[in-house]
């Protein structure tokens, strides 16, 4: 793996069935690629916790995963609403899901701070009405 | 103790992955909450849940968890099964509650592991 290898994905926002294929995706091509356990493991609990995050909250978005020999990084992108406060979004067991999300096993409040835990790196630029962007980045 | 063992203490049938059943596990994690099961577990083999939904194989497909107990009888639908085939995963499924579930397989020798 001489140069980075750059993964693009769009997250639909219809089908919650289908919310993970991406980070399945990326997790199949870690493990081909023969990137250590730990790391994939990282890049699949912080993406799956970001992809479902899109479907739930943000309509949807896309995702772009590049991977160099050093670290894997994840950048998700999304026009949905926003986070109005990240210091309480960030709070274990804050969330804003509703019901019928919860019934889905989700919106625990774990979300944001799962991906946080579990990379070495983590930005969130948000803008209310226009979007947010998360950037995470696991070191190899 | 093997997923075997484990369907035995539990009295499980099995839906999906006959020819995994003897893998050996070493610990087990038991929620309705993905999300938690995403914060909280740690190299476990074992997830018991009563939710039913595709989300339930793709958390463990994350985790590397090889074998998915439903409780309470849940009966998981064909597209869940044929996704847990797809990753090689075994589904049981008990009509023992979650309480009991987790109790007899912690009396078997199988723990919660580390906090």
């Amino acid at each position: 793996m001489e140069e980075a290898i750059r993964l693009t994905y769009d997250v639909s926002p219809e089908d919650f069935t289908r919310a993970g294929e991406a980070s399945s995706d990326v997790k199949g091509k870690l493990k081909r690629l023969g990137v250590p356990p730990d790391a994939i493991r990282k890049v699949s609990i912080a993406m799956y916790e970001g992809e479902i995050n899109m479907v739930i909250h943000a309509n949807g978005g896309r995702i772009t995963v590049e991977i160099t020999p050093q670290q894997i990084r994840m950048v998700l992108a999304d026009q949905g609403p926003g986070i109005p406060d990240i210091e309480q979004a960030m709070q274990a067991g804050w969330s804003t899901a509703p019901d019928e999300v919860r019934n889905l096993g989700f919106g625990a409040g774990m979300g944001l701070p799962n991906m946080k835990k579990y990379t070495d790196e983590m930005k969130i630029d948000t803008v209310l009405g226009v979007g947010t962007t998360i950037t995470m980045t696991v070191n190899i | 103790m093997t997923v075997r063992d484990a369907m035995n203490v539990l009295g499980a049938r099995v839906l999906v992955g006959e020819e995994n059943l003897d893998q050996e596990v070493k610990s087990a994690c038991g929620s309705d909450m993905m999300s938690d099961v995403l914060a909280f577990s740690k190299d476990h083999s074992i997830l018991l849940t009563g939710l039913c939904n595709p989300q339930v194989i793709r958390t463990a497909e994350m985790l590397d968890i090889v074998c998915i107990i439903f409780v309470r009888g849940k009966k998981p639908d064909q597209t869940i099964l044929d996704m847990a085939e797809e990753r090689n995963l075994v589904v049981l499924e008990t009509g023992h509650r979650m309480f009991s579930s987790c109790g007899l397989l912690y009396q078997a020798g199988l723990n919660g592991g580390a906090i």
